[in-house]
């Protein structure tokens, strides 16, 4: 049974339909990670998932019970939150940490042990007595963190938990709130707009798109078999055509799309409108001998039209009767004499082109 | 003298002390009740409130003369000219000064923050309660606007309470009489000790609110 479950879900609001999920359960014990960019309606989401929003149509339901709205405190008591501004009360990291004990009636001796635990174990004990005021960005996340988790919720509601932090501090407050989480085997629902970090830390993923679903599976059928261009597109796929199948041949496809022929692994049939979608780093780039000496099906020569060097990696756009992008190393960059005009061969294995049925138009 | 300055202050005291904790206790929740919610007719309650917000004293007290007289739909309760209808009016000054000045406060605090509050197991009490410790910067705000306003206040008590020697005055009757009379020195030093109170209890709000802020 799931712990929480919507079905047919829609909230509406000015005029819009901000959210409208048709299925979507939450199972006990699982991290999903919900993403999707800015107006998706993963806030609003969060916001009926808390049953602190009714929303306009649909089904809520927790532990395979119907909620009757205004969800009852007791129900509402079982969810926690923690928003991405860490949003902390005036007074002392202590208080903070022990409101929800608190407000549930906990007598002072319970609420300060439970305030040491959450604080040493997010790492921050030595700021119970801090002003919460005077934290920095991290550690009033922590705080933050420790407040929501203060109360053993059933199921944790994250809102981009990690969201303007410093790198160093991001990834750290990463791993210890994953830690956290499977340590204590919590049922939590981790909203962000970062896939890498979606990618990184979720059993399922969820790809919210203008409020409804576009896909939910395991962090790798949404890496690799996007369900459509948008998810492809979210989550960097990065060459994302549009094609048709020309030939098809004992589980191998024929695609043409439009001055490129390439061979990926499907059973569509023959005419069928498409969206090819191939990661950048499955392309494999070189200049000396030629495509012919490569295994890959997919072997094709091109002219490189644009050089793009971001950190560790290079993307390097070639021209090969369509465009397409390629990931390789800062170092193999370099090595290749990877630049603007200069002839190069890529080859990609039929098994890295991954196919979208009907979707030609959406391009 | 002495012992009628002390009456007159203590009157004053008195009776704007009471009127402010009326004020307080029906205006807060009023403040956040508009502050928090949205509902058909909103809008006309918060116009009305901010025009309450520069209610002519005098103006008041006329009202609440007219109300309390003998005559009038509550002249049986036979408040008029005491200290009682001097609170009255004085709560009609200030609850709306209170109430406006809670309002701001309550939607000047982040939206997020009521979710943040309900998503930590508040009921919707604990809410109310924990909303106003968040801003009760800004009702400190509200109760030194709201004393200041019904302490220095002339035309509605003298109207609703008559200005009685050791009844009803209070130190702006007094002021005021004295000043008639000539007696201009005594009016001074009356108005002397009204800024001097008046100080003090700002002094006194504004160490808990900086206190708060601390």
């Amino acid at each position: 049974m799931s712990l929480l479950a919507l079905e047919r879900v829609a909230v509406e609001g000015g005029g819009r339909v901000i959210l409208d999920v048709e299925h979507l359960k939450v199972q006990p014990g699982e991290l999903l990670a919900v993403v999707g960019p800015t107006g998706a309606g993963k806030s609003t989401l969060l916001r009926v998932a808390h049953l602190l929003e009714r929303p306009a149509r649909g089904r809520v339901q927790w532990q395979g019970e119907p909620v009757v709205w205004p969800a009852p405190l007791e129900t509402r008591r079982r969810i926690a939150m923690a928003f991405q501004d860490p949003l902390l009360f005036t007074g002392t990291v202590a208080e903070n940490v022990g409101y929800g004990l608190e407000v549930r009636g906990a007598n002072r001796a319970a609420v300060r042990a439970r305030v040491v635990e959450l604080l040493e174990l997010l790492g921050v004990g030595h700021l119970a007595a801090r002003r919460a005021a005077t934290l920095s960005g991290g550690e009033a996340r922590r705080a933050s963190l420790a407040r929501a988790l203060a109360a053993g919720p059933e199921l944790l509601l994250l809102d981009e938990p990690l969201a303007s932090l410093d790198a160093p501090v991001r990834e750290r407050l990463r791993g210890d709130l994953v830690a956290i989480v499977r340590g204590q085997r919590l049922t939590c629902v981790w909203v962000t707009h970062d896939q890498e970090e979606a990618f990184a830390v979720a059993d399922r993923i969820v790809v919210l798109e203008a409020g409804r679903v576009a896909q939910s599976g395991t962090p790798e059928d949404v890496f690799f078999r996007p369900a459509t261009p948008f998810v492809a597109g979210f989550v960097g796929a990065g060459n994302v055509l549009p094609g048709r199948v020309e030939g098809s041949d004992d589980g191998l496809v024929t695609v043409d799309l439009g001055g490129l022929r390439l061979e990926a692994v499907s059973k569509l049939q023959e005419g069928a409108s498409v969206v090819v979608c191939i990661r950048p780093e499955e392309i494999t780039l070189g200049r000396d001998g030629g495509p012919e000496h490569h295994s890959a099906r997919n072997r094709m020569n091109g002219t490189v039209v644009a050089v793009v060097t971001r950190g560790a990696t290079t993307r390097v756009e070639v021209e090969c009767g369509v465009r397409l992008q390629a990931l390789v190393t800062r170092r193999s960059a370099a090595e290749l004499g990877l630049e603007t005009g200069v002839p190069v061969w890529l080859s990609v294995k039929a098994t890295a082109v991954h196919l979208i049925p009907g979707q030609e138009e959406a391009c | 003298m002495i012992p009628d300055l002390v009456e007159v202050i203590g009157l004053s005291l008195g009776v704007s002390g009471v009127a402010i904790v009326i004020s307080m206790a029906l205006g807060v929740p009023a403040g956040i009740f508009l502050g928090l919610n949205r509902f058909p007719g909103r809008q006309l309650l918060v116009t009305l409130v901010n025009t309450g917000m520069g209610l002519p004293p005098v103006v008041v007290g006329l009202a609440v003369f007219l109300l309390l007289a003998r005559s009038g739909p509550l002249g049986g309760l036979d408040l008029l000219y005491t200290p009682s209808a001097m609170i009255v009016a004085q709560v009609v000054i200030a609850w709306p000064l209170v109430v406006g000045v809670t309002l701001a406060a309550v939607q000047g605090l982040d939206e997020r923050l009521r979710l943040q509050i309900l998503s930590l197991g508040a009921s919707r009490w604990q809410l109310y309660w924990k909303l106003v410790q968040e801003a009760r910067l800004s009702l400190v705000a509200a109760l030194a606007a709201g004393f200041g306003s019904i302490i220095s206040e002339v035309g509605a008590v003298m109207m609703v309470g008559g200005n009685i020697k050791g009844q009803t005055r209070v130190m702006t009757t007094a002021i005021v009489l004295e000043t008639r009379q000539g007696n201009f020195r005594l009016a001074v030093a009356l108005g002397v000790v009204l800024l001097l109170v008046a100080l003090g209890i700002n002094w006194l709000f504004t160490r808990v609110q900086q206190r708060g802020r601390a």
